[in-house]
């Protein structure tokens, strides 16, 4: 039998290496001990479930930032850019960022964030888009982070 | 797609495909392979042409009217009840309930049979193979009566152990519940053997059959449950149908479980005279168009037999488990020596729904994720497997489409 059979554009779109690397190799990754915020999301539908720890100092700067958790490569991915992503940034640049990668993902034009920010390596994340029933598994953490820097501490779930 | 030209075994019956017209599309380029039917499963043209007829032609309230179209439509809603009651071999069709679904069956259970009786001390055992409701229902329960719910523990090949169902079995029981198949591990029960054993200590059972009508042979005096659920929807018929079979004593004992109409003999503001089996359960105007399209369902098995369908999807489970075993990294999650249509494993460390969407683009469509049976998921220590599931329709040549796909996603994550 013929075992060979190709991955479309889409796909090789939406595993790109970089995401299978930060999926394999999630930075960031484990309990922050001295913690000032943190937030749970949890996608019940799939079972993702990551926990967001930071660090926010006195001046607003989110000088450490860490999670935990299990889920698929999108969402594990798409944590570990976040972290990598806002570490050292101000809670109102983070929130910049948060607004800008849920309108790339999402193309929801009432999410057009007010400030464009180049996104860098988040881009890989936009590949999602075609890819509906995904979507939530890249947004998760940035809700997460939204939560935790708005200190709600409330659990976020996807659905 | 390299399976079409894959030579077909004698048990691939091309006349069961063919009835199915949801499974001649393309998805994402490739010919539909479908194998998520414990999920839910597609419909035979005939139960699409009985629904679109009932619609177009037949359709009136049921019970109620002396025209010619009420007539019609309850002819046509309880000749399905007569012919589910044949199907599973009760003694009389008054056995047979209507509901929205095995869900809404076992509430019915746990608030009518068991809440007015049930107190503080008395006890619930299920199995922790179940389906969340067969487990979420009586929590409820408990919380509303003070019972206790105990578990059952299930063993690595995803079985339980009928020793110690029987040990749990004592004086404080007053009902068991348990899957006859379960969803997320494909394990069938030895209930016949539990039941014997719960009728000897008067223990009434209940059986969650939501995976199990489908594919095996059903019969509920041979059984001896005292109730039996199951849903329409994944025994080819529509969404929003479901079956409560109840041991006639039992239902005649019962509280209705609604009030509305439908369900009453006489109402006056003094108080309401409850109808009659089964209408005593049936409050409301029912799914009048999914029971018909329900019935073309059963209709549609009984013509096949299900013993010839235990048979091919005996034989078609064998070799897909054969060929998921022989994937590299393939771990297979559910093992048990007697089981039926299921298959759940993991893909190296590839997460379940990263494997279910390469499948989806390849034309594969199967279930990720927890199956509504997360202390399953739990007990093996993961957060979801990918589970392929098997139905009458299926043949080797899915099979094979789902090899490669599978192949694809490991050449992805590698």
């Amino acid at each position: 039998m013929n075992t060979q059979s190709q991955p479309t554009d889409d796909l090789r779109d939406l595993y790109r290496e970089l995401i299978l690397d930060h999926a394999r190799s999630p930075r960031h990754f484990g309990k922050l001990e001295s913690t000032s915020h943190q937030a749970e999301g949890i996608n019940p539908l799939c079972g993702d479930k990551l926990r967001l720890y930071l660090k926010i100092d006195a001046d607003q700067t989110i000088s450490a930032v860490n999670f935990e958790g299990s889920g698929c490569a999108i969402s594990v991915a798409s944590a570990s850019l976040l972290t990598e992503t806002i570490n050292g940034l101000s809670t109102e640049r983070a929130l910049d960022y948060y607004a800008n990668v849920v309108y790339l993902l999402t193309g929801v034009d009432a999410a057009n964030p007010e400030i464009r920010l180049d996104l860098g390596k988040l881009k890989a994340l936009e590949g999602v888009r075609e890819f509906p029933s995904r979507v939530k598994c890249a947004t998760l953490a940035w809700h997460a982070l939204h939560s935790a820097i708005n200190n709600t501490n409330d659990t976020v779930s996807t659905e | 797609m390299t399976g079409q030209s894959a030579k077909k075994s004698k048990t691939d019956d091309s006349d069961w495909r063919g009835s199915f017209p949801a499974l001649h599309q393309e998805i994402n380029g490739h010919p539909l392979v479908y194998l998520d039917s414990a999920a839910s499963s597609q419909q035979p043209a005939t139960v699409i042409a009985a629904v679109q007829t009932y619609q177009e032609c037949s359709h009136a309230n049921v019970h109620r009217g002396v025209h010619t179209l009420s007539h019609r439509a309850t002819e046509a809603y309880e000749g399905t009840r007569d012919r589910i009651a044949d199907f599973i071999n009760a003694s009389s069709r008054t056995e047979i309930v209507f509901t929205s679904g095995t869900t809404d069956s076992i509430n019915l259970v746990a608030q009518s049979f068991c809440r007015p009786t049930l107190k503080p001390g008395d006890r619930i055992v299920i199995s922790h193979l179940e389906h969340h409701s067969n487990i979420v229902p009586w929590q409820m329960l408990c919380e509303q009566t003070g019972a206790e719910l105990v578990v059952a523990s299930i063993d690595e090949s995803g079985q339980v152990d009928v020793s110690e169902i029987t040990d749990l079995l004592d004086e404080r029981v007053k009902l068991l519940a348990l899957a006859h198949v379960s969803n997320a591990l494909g394990t069938v029960l030895p209930v016949k053997e539990i039941i014997g054993i719960a009728k000897t200590r008067g223990i009434p059972v209940l059986l969650d059959g939501a995976q199990a009508v489908p594919h095996l042979p059903v019969d509920v005096q041979d059984l001896d449950c005292d109730f039996y659920t199951f849903s329409g929807h994944k025994m080819f018929g529509p969404t929003g149908t479901g079956v409560l079979f109840g041991r006639e004593s039992l239902l005649e004992a019962m509280p209705p479980y609604q009030g509305g109409g439908d369900m009453i003999l006489e109402v006056s503001f003094e108080g309401t005279t409850y109808n009659d089996l089964p209408y005593k359960f049936e409050a409301g105007t029912p799914n009048i168009a999914g029971f018909v399209g329900l019935g073309a369902a059963v209709k549609y098995l009984q013509c096949i037999g299900m013993q010839r369908i235990c048979q091919h999807e005996k034989e078609l489970l064998e070799y897909m488990t054969t060929q998921l075993s022989e994937i590299q990294d393939v771990r297979l999650i559910g093992t048990a020596a007697n089981k039926a249509s299921v298959q759940s494993f993991m893909l190296a460390d590839i997460h379940p729904h990263d494997v279910g969407t390469i499948l989806d683009h390849q034309g594969v469509a199967i279930r990720t994720g927890h199956h509504c049976a997360m202390p399953v998921m739990e007990y093996f220590g993961i957060p979801g497997t990918a589970r392929a599931s098997l139905a009458l329709y299926n043949t080797r040549d899915d099979v094979d489409a789902l090899v490669v796909a599978l192949h694809a996603a490991h050449r992805i994550f590698s």
